[in-house]
């Protein structure tokens, strides 16, 4: 065993923070998921919609990649 | 700070692909413009979708050919997204957000190919393509409303009891902006390639059993494949976005 306890509790942080990108996850497939559901019902406007989902899934995926972000800038940026 | 290959261990180092090599050092002293794999892979991609649209298009064919329906398939595609998102008038700025796609793109699909270098993994390139967007679009919006561009971030319609601090989060998510959408095609690059070359460790480690792997690595490129082309298509998406927010003001 090497390694200091900061190095151990650095690893630990990055992981928890890789919570976060649950978040985004259960954010996307709520908005795509909604969308599917919309577009069984009315598929005529699915069409139209399908960039405004694309847009959606982008800003949702945002937070999740802060979180992923931060589990990177643990691992690598902090000495 | 690079992660120690331990020894004995069977052990990739996924990050070891990102790595910048310089090719042709030149240090200026104050700045280093060294040539380096980065921006070898970056001209190649350039030159690709030059050499691409030039042969493209030089038949010039009412009835388009292959490459031809190709090219024009993917110009019309930016043009209806340039117009559906953000208007007729932001026509104007489409060679701006056909150069942006076709540029991303060609970068993620040439860092589908393997011991090639994904210029777009890197977050120097991407926060420099996200802040031109955010410089312009936010140019275009002064350009265009002068000081009443800032009434963006007041918001007219809410409750007049909170509309300060929608004025707060409004102004956060604007600068948030630019870091978002570069992180965004970064992080996504960064990530896929690196399970990849997690899982193609898994396979050596494995042995017989590396079967497995092999077919989890195989679903992983294609799926791959489709980030490469998404993560384009969101960026020039989002673009679109900003720009409809710049010139039409919500």
């Amino acid at each position: 065993m090497e390694g200091s306890i900061v190095d151990g509790l650095k690893y630990a942080g990055a992981g928890l923070a890789c919570i976060g990108m649950g978040g985004a996850a259960i954010g996307v497939g709520h908005i795509v998921g909604n969308f599917l559901s919309g577009a069984l019902r009315n598929p005529a406007a699915a069409q139209g919609q399908t960039a405004m989902m694309f847009v959606g899934v982008a800003l949702a995926e945002a937070m999740g990649i802060f979180s992923f972000l931060v589990a990177l800038l643990l691992m690598f940026a902090t000495g | 700070m690079a992660k120690q290959a331990v020894e004995g261990e069977f052990n990739i180092d996924p990050m070891h692909q990102f790595e910048i090599k310089k090719l042709i050092p030149l240090d200026l002293g104050i700045v280093d413009i060294s040539f380096t794999n980065s921006a070898l892979f970056a001209f190649i991609a350039v030159a690709a979708t030059i050499v691409f649209m030039w042969t493209a298009v030089s038949g010039q064919g009412l009835i388009p050919g292959r490459m031809q329906s190709v090219a024009e398939g993917i110009y019309e595609f930016v043009r209806n997204m340039v117009r559906d998102t953000a208007g007729d008038e932001a026509l104007k700025y489409f060679p701006y957000i056909f150069t942006l796609f076709v540029f991303i793109l060609a970068c993620n699909l040439l860092g589908m190919i393997p011991y090639s270098f994904t210029v777009t993994s890197h977050f120097a390139v991407t926060v420099f393509l996200a802040l031109s967007v955010f410089i312009t679009v936010t140019a275009i919006g002064f350009m265009k409303h002068g000081t009443h561009f800032l009434s963006f971030f007041w918001p007219a319609d809410a409750p007049a009891a909170v509309r300060p601090l929608l004025c707060i989060i409004e102004v956060i998510s604007y600068f948030v902006r630019p870091v978002s959408h570069s992180i965004r095609l970064g992080a996504n690059m960064m990530a896929g390639h690196a399970v990849l070359k997690v899982l193609g460790g898994f396979v050596g480690a494995m042995g017989v059993l590396g079967i497995l792997p092999i077919l989890g690595v195989t679903a992983i490129t294609l799926l791959e494949f489709v980030v490469a082309i998404l993560q384009a298509y969101v960026f020039a998406i989002l673009t679109c976005v900003y720009l409809n927010d710049s010139l039409n003001l919500h």
